[in-house]
């Protein structure tokens, strides 16, 4: 009974920030040593209890203390607070990723040793074709030995890589061509989702999995840009202390730190987003609740002024790339505003803007396909056009289905989780195409 | 006695000191022997204790180890440490004055 009691006042405390797990045991000594006094004059456990806990002072005043005293705490820490608690598997962990990170820098080197050097104009088609397999098989690797996935599993991501590398370096591509651009930029994007696999442990099916590797690839992003960042200092600080005693960095910079440095964050930017999952906030949803409100303004502002100067969209060849980055914008600002909603709370205003924000998005691209399809029955099909188009389409598809049933939430007629789940049911859509761009196009379209 | 907060915060540094001068001890003992030092007129929130016991472990004054109760719980001792016996030296004399200059008033005669 007395137990009972104090182990819920424990995680009662337990939920200041300002206190933590160290204090509270400290915390319940006093309580359990003053309710022994206090049982010892006669008063029964639940009296005892009572008084123990009123002596200890209110609960708020008390973490305001301990908050004054410990103010670093309500500053999360990520790395040294898990070094703490988290021991060997910890450190482990963090061995394992350095050592990862290591292999990509070394791996990017490599080809050098076979006189393939980054700074040869004739080696840059290879890297171009083999980038992501330099960084991505080790953030694979990195999630296969944290999840410990099965064999099937292994074997699976395994055939993924070996399938993209025989595609990239043995099909008859023409160098430099469409198709091969292509290629070398999607299958990054259809590795990434090969990660996931991985990253799920092998339950790619399972839509929480792909949920939280949704959550893992925003996060991962940010990671990666802080760390580009603090690496860009590290550099200029480098380049300008050893220009000062004459001596000029810059080729061992290039050649060196920022291949390799650029490789080896890769898999760190994923061990930390690993890390803080449960110590940090996620950065992505914020910044899509800063953006969501200006990136319907502005779309609504661009509908209200093609409306009114009644000019169409004049279609070149980059103008469909750029409507396929604002759909991706705007699948991206749905998707992580969904990803950090609980799909249990009701309709709020935040929801009438995103579904404003999506049907804006509609009818902008509703004007670019317009304006494609003209110009393709013009000039014909290109690899570059059919890309372009279909990816237009594959987003449209989402956002036209996105739009129905945030349609259906708002009215309430559906939940909100059919939305969460026709995203994450989407994910593979975006593999299958990103494949077929790197395998069937230059079949297609004969290599050129 | 309503002791003002300010004078109990006032005091509580030098108390604390001075009950570690006596031996290692724990925060729940440290409260008792509070109360029995002042014929049970000075009365903390007991919680309070702690941040204090805190601050003087960060600023070295005391050192504290986990240890465990005779019923075996986990216990966390505090010990004072050079640095704290320095402190108290000067606290000590701190609170002479203000005694010495308080008694030489009619505050004394009242």
């Amino acid at each position: 009974m007395l137990d009972e009691q104090i182990s819920e006042w424990r995680s009662y405390v337990s939920r200041r920030r300002a206190i933590d797990s160290a204090d509270v045991s400290e915390l319940e000594d006093h309580l359990r040593s003053q309710v022994a006094d206090l049982r010892a004059s006669g008063l029964n456990d639940e009296e005892a209890f009572l008084i123990g806990v009123k002596r200890l002072g209110q609960l708020d005043g008390l973490s305001q203390e301990f908050a004054r005293e410990h103010s670093e705490r309500l500053w999360k820490r990520l790395v040294v607070a898990d070094a703490d608690k988290g021991g060997t598997d910890w450190r482990r962990e963090v061995g394992v990723a350095i050592a990862l990170a290591l292999a990509a820098g070394a791996a990017v080197k490599l080809p050098q040793l076979f006189g393939l050097s980054m700074q040869d104009k004739a080696a840059e088609s290879f890297y171009m074709r083999n980038l992501s397999f330099f960084v991505l098989p080790f953030l694979t690797a990195f999630f296969v030995w944290k999840r410990g996935a099965d064999t099937a599993t292994r074997i699976g991501l395994s055939a993924f890589f070996v399938v993209g590398a025989l595609a990239m370096n043995f099909l008859p591509f023409t160098s430099p061509g469409d198709t091969l651009q292509l290629a070398a930029l999607h299958l990054p994007m259809a590795l990434w989702l090969t990660v996931g696999v991985a990253y799920a442990g092998g339950a790619w099916r399972n839509h929480d999995q792909r949920m939280n590797y949704v959550r893992f690839t925003g996060e991962w992003f940010i990671y990666y840009v802080l760390i580009a960042l603090g690496g860009g200092v590290l550099m200029g600080t480098t380049m300008f202390i050893f220009q000062a005693i004459g001596l000029n960095p810059e080729t061992f910079m290039q050649t060196w730190i920022i291949p390799c440095g650029a490789a080896g964050a890769v898999v760190i930017a994923g061990m930390l987003v690993e890390a803080k999952q449960s110590v940090i906030e996620n950065m992505a949803p914020v910044l899509t609740y800063i953006f969501t409100p200006l990136f319907t303004i502005l779309l609504l502002i661009f509908l209200g002024t093609s409306l009114f100067t009644a000019s169409g969209i004049d279609m070149k060849r980059e103008t469909l790339i750029g409507f396929d980055v604002l759909l991706v914008l705007v699948v991206g600002l749905l998707l992580y505003a969904i990803s950090a909603r609980d799909p249990q709370k009701p309709a709020g205003f935040f929801d009438v803007l995103q579904f404003a924000l999506v049907v804006c998005a509609l009818l902008v691209d509703a004007m670019a396909l317009w304006a494609i399809v003209a110009r393709i029955s013009a000039f014909g099909f290109s690899p570059n056009k059919v890309a372009a188009l279909g990816e237009n389409i594959i987003l449209v598809a989402n956002l036209g289905w996105s739009a129905v049933l945030y349609w259906r939430f708002l009215t309430k007629s559906a939940g909100f989780s059919a939305l969460e789940r026709w995203q994450t049911s989407y994910l593979p859509v975006y593999a299958a195409w990103a494949w077929i761009v790197v395998v069937v196009f230059p079949l297609v379209f004969g290599f050129k | 006695m309503d002791i003002g907060k300010d004078l109990v915060a006032a005091t509580a540094t030098p108390l604390v000191l001075a009950i570690l001068a006596e031996g290692e001890s724990y925060g729940y003992a440290i409260i008792k022997r509070v109360a029995e030092l002042s014929g049970g007129e000075l009365q903390w929130t007991d919680g309070m204790l702690y941040p204090v016991l805190h601050r003087l472990e960060r600023d070295a004054l005391v050192k504290a180890s986990w240890g465990e109760s005779e019923a075996g719980r986990r216990r966390k001792y505090y010990q004072l440490t050079k640095a704290g016996a320095q402190e108290l030296a000067i606290l000590k004399r701190q609170w002479q004055t203000v005694n010495k200059a308080l008694r030489a008033t009619p505050f004394n005669s009242i």
